[in-house]
């Protein structure tokens, strides 16, 4: 099993969430973040008064899938999410020991 | 008239309606700002802001003579009569008992929101710089003539007045045709050119903050006893009624729009009150001396639902009039123009007869024939400055720019900062002098 974990522009969330359901996936949790990677942040300015923000608005995703999906369930996101300009976001997947599905006590593969 | 004629009384309750109907225009910014996403409030509160400076340095500048001026034909003042205001400030520059004065600031006022209400139809999207170009020139294609048609009346201000005043005689008592109906056609016409935001239809997009939706219309709602109740140019009784009907018409289309929205959508929502309110507001406008109370109840209880009802039709037909300027607006501009034809009622201070009180149906196409003439030279002329605009300087600002929130991208501010984690670094230049960090180090 899998953790996968996407940080992307919050603009292409919905549109990620509507693919990945196409795919077949029914869960996912999302929240909102801030950070940067290559892209730089924004100016704003306050009466004469510059401030740089270096954190960037994102969306972060988070889904557990089984071993096996987990290549498509990539794919999916990255195809959806690519719009080619900077600050398009990462994907990563790290592998999960074990899910326990707190309602049945399920373990593993079928808890999820 | 001379300066003996100026009624004290009189003077007074213009000053206030005048300064009452300019409020109204924050009002409508926070009435739009609350509508649109998080991401993009300044620019909409901005769009009517900009506008008070605009068109408050036009009118003095040319506006009123172009809308008060000695009509050239009826279509157009003389914009050389009162440019600069110099020549009204004179003691005997009266107008009924008011100084011309406090009358052309009156009007000043009336002309900044009728521009500033287009903003709502071009919520995210609009470069800033192109709604300050096209507010101006709006204003002195669309604006200034359609207000004069309307609003100049022979020997008030000038000998001449405009064609819908004066040779039609259609009834729009503060503003229904020239404000409302113009207003709306031209948002559709502008939107239309501007094409539909990102992910219309598709994305979520939600109003940001509903209780600031409620502020402004209720700001709005003050400000239209002003709007309404100045118009009468007098503390008198047709002040009265106009103020009477100005709160009795919102009332009952607030009640109309939350009825439509409990038996189509379940719910009374809070966004209906706000908007029954505004629609109200509109239907009432052109009639507010001219139908008894009554008379405005059932001009509200039309324009409310009339207005939920057209609402709905921007997604059926694919428009993206973001803010509803044309369901309220245009819609219920038009309900009030042409109820006139059926409620107006002899006993008011305007004295017409509509069918109901046995007028015949004269009236109703006088009425529908201004409300027509306006509303086609607004959608065609709005139409060709906003694909001039699109040709030339550009008119929507980059998808970059619109998918992160427009308020960055042209204003260099953001509406709101509740973050606890220091996400900024401050940089005053003249004070301190922050060594900026190496871009590779940034990156890493």
């Amino acid at each position: 099993m899998k953790l996968i974990t996407a940080i992307l522009q919050p603009a292409v969330l919905t549109e990620v969430q509507v693919a990945l359901a196409q795919h077949g996936i029914t869960g996912m949790t999302v929240s909102e973040c801030a950070g940067y990677g290559r892209q730089n942040g924004h100016r704003e300015v306050y009466r004469g008064a510059e401030y740089t923000i270096d954190f960037v608005a994102k969306a972060r995703l988070e889904l557990l899938v089984t071993d096996e999906a987990s290549e498509a369930v990539i794919r999916v996101i990255t195809d959806t999410a690519h719009t080619g300009n900077v600050g398009d976001g990462k994907i990563w997947s790290t592998p999960a020991d074990d899910i326990v599905r707190i309602r049945t006590g399920e373990r593993g593969d079928a808890a999820l | 008239m001379t300066a003996a004629d100026v009624s004290a009384g009189d003077t007074a309750w213009v000053l206030i309606s005048a300064a009452l109907v300019l409020m109204m225009t924050p009002g409508l910014a926070f009435f739009y700002g609350g509508m649109v996403r998080a991401k993009s409030v300044l620019n909409m509160v901005m769009m009517s802001i900009v506008t008070m400076g605009l068109i408050g340095v036009l009118w003095v500048l040319v506006g009123f003579s172009l809308v008060f001026g000695e009509s050239i034909g009826g279509v157009i003042g003389n914009p050389f009569d009162f440019a600069g205001l110099t020549a009204i400030m004179s003691p005997d520059a009266v107008v009924g008992g008011v100084p011309v004065l406090i009358f052309a600031g009156f009007q000043a006022a009336f002309a900044i929101i009728a521009v500033a209400l287009v903003s709502g139809a071009v919520a995210d999207r609009m470069k800033f710089s192109a709604w300050v170009v096209f507010a101006i020139v709006w204003a002195l294609l669309v604006y200034f003539p359609a207000a004069h048609w309307v609003f100049a009346f022979d020997d008030s201000v000038s000998a001449h007045g405009g064609f819908i005043a004066n040779t039609l005689g259609a009834i729009d008592f503060a503003g229904g045709t020239a404000i409302h109906i113009n207003a709306g056609a031209a948002a559709l016409a502008l939107c239309l050119v501007l094409g539909p935001r990102m992910g219309f239809g598709k994305t979520p997009m939600r109003p940001h903050n509903l209780p600031l939706v409620m502020l402004g219309a209720a700001l709005l709602w003050i400000g239209w006893f002003g709007f309404n109740a100045g118009s009468a140019l007098g503390a008198n009784g047709t002040a009265s009624l106009a103020w009477v009907n100005t709160l009795a018409a919102p009332a009952g289309a607030l009640l109309a729009w939350l009825l439509a929205e409990r038996i189509r959508d379940g719910k009374p929502t809070s966004l209906g009150a706000a908007s029954g309110i505004v629609a109200g507001l509109v239907g009432i406008t052109p009639a507010a001396a001219s139908v008894s109370p009554l008379g405005a109840i059932v001009i509200g209880i039309l324009a409310g639902v009339g207005s939920a009802l057209a609402i709905g039709l921007k997604t059926k037909l694919g428009y993206d009039d973001s803010l509803d300027v044309v369901g309220v607006h245009l819609v219920a501009g038009l309900i009030g123009t042409l109820a006139i034809g059926f409620l107006a009622d002899p006993a008011t201070p305007t004295g017409a007869a509509g069918l109901f009180y046995g007028g015949g149906l004269g009236l109703f196409g006088t009425q529908a024939v201004s409300a027509f003439i306006v509303l086609a030279y607004s959608f065609l002329v709005t139409g060709l400055i906003a694909i001039v605009l699109k040709k030339t300087m550009g008119l929507r600002v980059s998808a970059k720019a619109e998918s992160a929130g427009i308020d960055v991208a042209e204003h260099a501010e953001s509406g709101y900062d509740f973050s606890q984690v220091p996400y900024s670094a401050q940089n005053i230049k003249s004070t301190i002098v922050i060594p900026a960090p190496q871009k590779e180090e940034a990156s890493k």
